[in-house]
């Protein structure tokens, strides 16, 4: 056992030793392999910017209470009265006199990309006062808070970034009515930051939403209140209601975007890594053949077949590693945080989100290398090791 | 024909090394049939210097294989030290040779990353020694075919000369039973060429090692104790060389 150990690791040894003399056909291999796996990772990145975007728009201890049946805000309808006596439900965090809760509803408005000029559908959300209370990481970076009763609005930090006549000083024209921006806030890089805020009732008088919400958000004393709460309300012969956790809800949010994006990035993976593997299949065949004699003497020589192939599979994943290294370091350093918007396919508004390259992406793309790297040494490893002695000896 | 190789040299078995009984070997290429070596017999006693001649295609290069357990025969035997080696798994074969056999190529076959002494080490790693005594007989071995001086030095950085007598330092580090010399001297000039049988001579006279060789060159052959010529995968005849004695 030792034995064999060690003519692998001296076997290997050779074959690593020996990678300067390929040098040209080992580094286009690599380098191919670091092509695949950094198109892997930056394209999953988007994916997980989403993921990571609408988790963070989750509080720890929030809900989002619907009317029954419906799956987002946009489909979802709810009377004033009935969005009154959701707020009064037992569960939900109190500061004084006031619950910790905001009865919102929510509009599109058109607005110019500043990338293209193309209009975009922006959401306009309409919200109650104890709203920045409710998102956890409410932050204003700019201006002030809109006034109620007014007709002003402040704005998400991604919106203003992504859209033309968003930032502070700015007017919104909304219908026939001119709106300015007073404030600017972000929320921890949550989906609110893609939106746009006013109070809620110049909101529903502005769209002819009588005394109508489409959604209460709400805090609760403790996460561990939700059963209480939704069973208060669930209970209620009065409601129809639907209620979850904003975690719940914003997973559910994202899970269409992030399946349709990981599935493509993954088909594109998958076919670039084919093209990879023939790269790697071709360097390591070039690699066994420009080493067939030296091979073979070490068979020769009662070197056996095992670490032959322990040893060509090594110098294949070795080459592979570093272009999966590699490639994932490019990645990081071109996406991470790189800051892009898509369409959210549940309200079908642009959302702002940053790529986001993390650990577990890095150490899938470099799996995933090293996978491109087997399977292009092991044939001709295997090739290798089976070549007659006698007949490799005597090639030059 | 095989029976002048066995009538003009009868061995007791005790003294026999190599003991090759009928052996055929077939190549496919393609659709044809080649037939290399045919019904051969062939015995070699221990402490022999034997030189196999004959024009290209007629088998030597096959033979020599063979008894080194490179490859297999398609019909017939090859006993070796008492061992029926072409029986062996390909697992224990390796191990044999390994053991048993020494090679030495014409190219020489170092490997370039290693130093000399590395080179000749490498038979060693097989074995279960330490590192400190592996080195040691690498070392002695080195010594042996003059090379002391060249412990540390690449091939890239020695003489055609210098790396063939690396590469018997490689063949004999183990002490094998048997060395097997594919051209030796073919890819060096005259005067290192006689170096190497010179060294190879000595290996035989004084150390008592059994040695097959390979050769085109008839001033080499004339070095051994007895020598064979091969003719379309037959053995035609047998005479001794200046070896002798």
């Amino acid at each position: 056992m030792f034995r064999s150990i060690t003519q692998i690791f001296q076997v290997t040894r050779f074959s690593i030793a020996s990678l300067p003399r390929r040098l040209g056909s080992s580094l286009s291999a690599m380098l191919g392999i670091a092509g695949v796996v950094a198109v892997m990772v930056g394209v999953l990145s988007i994916a997980q910017g989403i993921m990571s975007t609408m988790k963070s728009s989750a509080g720890a201890a929030n809900v989002i209470v619907l009317r029954s049946g419906a799956d987002t805000e946009m489909t979802s309808g709810l009377g004033g009265d009935e969005a009154r006596l959701i707020t009064e439900a037992p569960g939900i965090a109190r500061d004084g006199d006031q619950v910790i809760a905001s009865r919102e509803l929510f509009v599109m408005i058109n607005l110019p990309k500043r990338s293209t000029g193309t209009d975009a559908n922006v959401p306009v959300r309409g919200v109650e006062g104890q709203a920045d209370r409710v998102r956890e990481g409410f932050r204003l970076v700019e201006g002030r808070m809109f006034q109620p009763g007014l007709n002003e609005v402040i704005v998400g930090v991604g919106a203003r970034r992504e859209f033309q006549g968003a930032a502070l000083g700015d007017t919104l024209a909304v219908g026939s009515e001119q709106w300015p921006v007073v404030g600017v806030f972000e929320t921890g890089g949550g989906l609110a930051e893609s939106e746009v805020w006013v109070d809620a009732p110049v909101l529903q008088d502005a769209f002819r939403r009588g005394n109508s919400f489409q959604s209460v958000h709400a805090t609760l004393e403790r996460p561990g209140a939700f059963t209480e709460f939704k069973d208060a309300l669930t209970s209620d012969p009065r409601m129809n209601v639907k209620v979850q956790t904003e975690a719940e809800y914003y997973e559910g949010q994202s899970r269409l975007l992030y399946n349709l994006i990981t599935g493509l990035g993954t088909l594109i993976a998958l076919i670039m890594g084919l093209g990879a593997v023939f790269g790697a299949l071709n360097t390591m065949y070039t690699a066994v053949s420009s080493r067939t004699r030296e091979i073979a003497t070490l068979r020769a020589l009662g070197f056996r077949s095992g670490p032959v192939i322990v040893s060509v599979l090594s110098e294949s994943l070795l080459l592979a590693l570093l272009g999966g290294i590699v490639g994932a370091g490019l990645a990081w350093m071109a996406f991470d945080g790189f800051r892009g918007s898509t369409l959210n396919f549940s309200s079908f508004s642009a959302m702002t989100f940053a790529f986001d390259v993390n650990a577990p992406l890095l150490i899938q793309g470099i799996v995933f290398a090293l996978l491109i790297g087997f399977f292009g040494g092991l044939f001709p490893a295997i090739k290798a090791s089976r070549t007659p002695i006698a007949h490799a000896l005597r090639e030059l | 024909m095989s029976e002048t190789a066995m009538a003009e040299n009868p061995q007791p078995e005790d003294d026999l090394l190599v003991d090759v009984r009928g052996v055929d070997k077939v190549f496919k290429r393609g659709s044809e049939t080649v037939h290399v070596l045919g019904g051969l017999d062939l015995q070699i006693p221990r402490g022999e210097f034997l030189a196999l001649m004959g024009p290209s295609g007629s088998g030597k290069s096959t033979l020599l294989n063979l008894v080194g357990g490179l490859d297999r025969p398609t019909e017939g035997s090859i006993t070796v030290g008492g061992q029926r080696i072409d029986k062996l798994s390909d697992r224990k074969l390796a191990g044999w040779r390994a053991n048993h056999v020494g090679l030495v190529f014409q190219f020489y076959n170092l490997m370039p990353v290693l130093s000399a002494r590395r080179n000749v080490e490498l038979p060693l790693l097989l074995t279960k020694l330490s590192a400190k005594e592996r080195r040691k007989r690498a070392e002695l071995a080195l010594e042996i075919v003059g090379l002391s001086h060249r412990l540390g030095h690449y091939p890239r950085q020695m003489s055609g000369g210098e790396q063939q007598r690396t590469g018997i330092a490689r063949a004999i580090v183990t002490d094998p039973t048997l060395l097997l010399c594919d051209e030796p001297t073919g890819d060096l000039d005259r005067k290192s060429g006689d170096e190497i049988l010179d060294l190879l001579q000595a290996l035989n006279r004084e150390q008592g090692k059994t040695i097959i060789m390979v050769t085109h060159d008839q001033l080499a052959a004339d070095r051994a104790t007895r020598t064979l010529h091969l003719d379309k995968g037959r053995l035609v005849t047998g005479m001794q060389g200046q070896g002798t004695g």
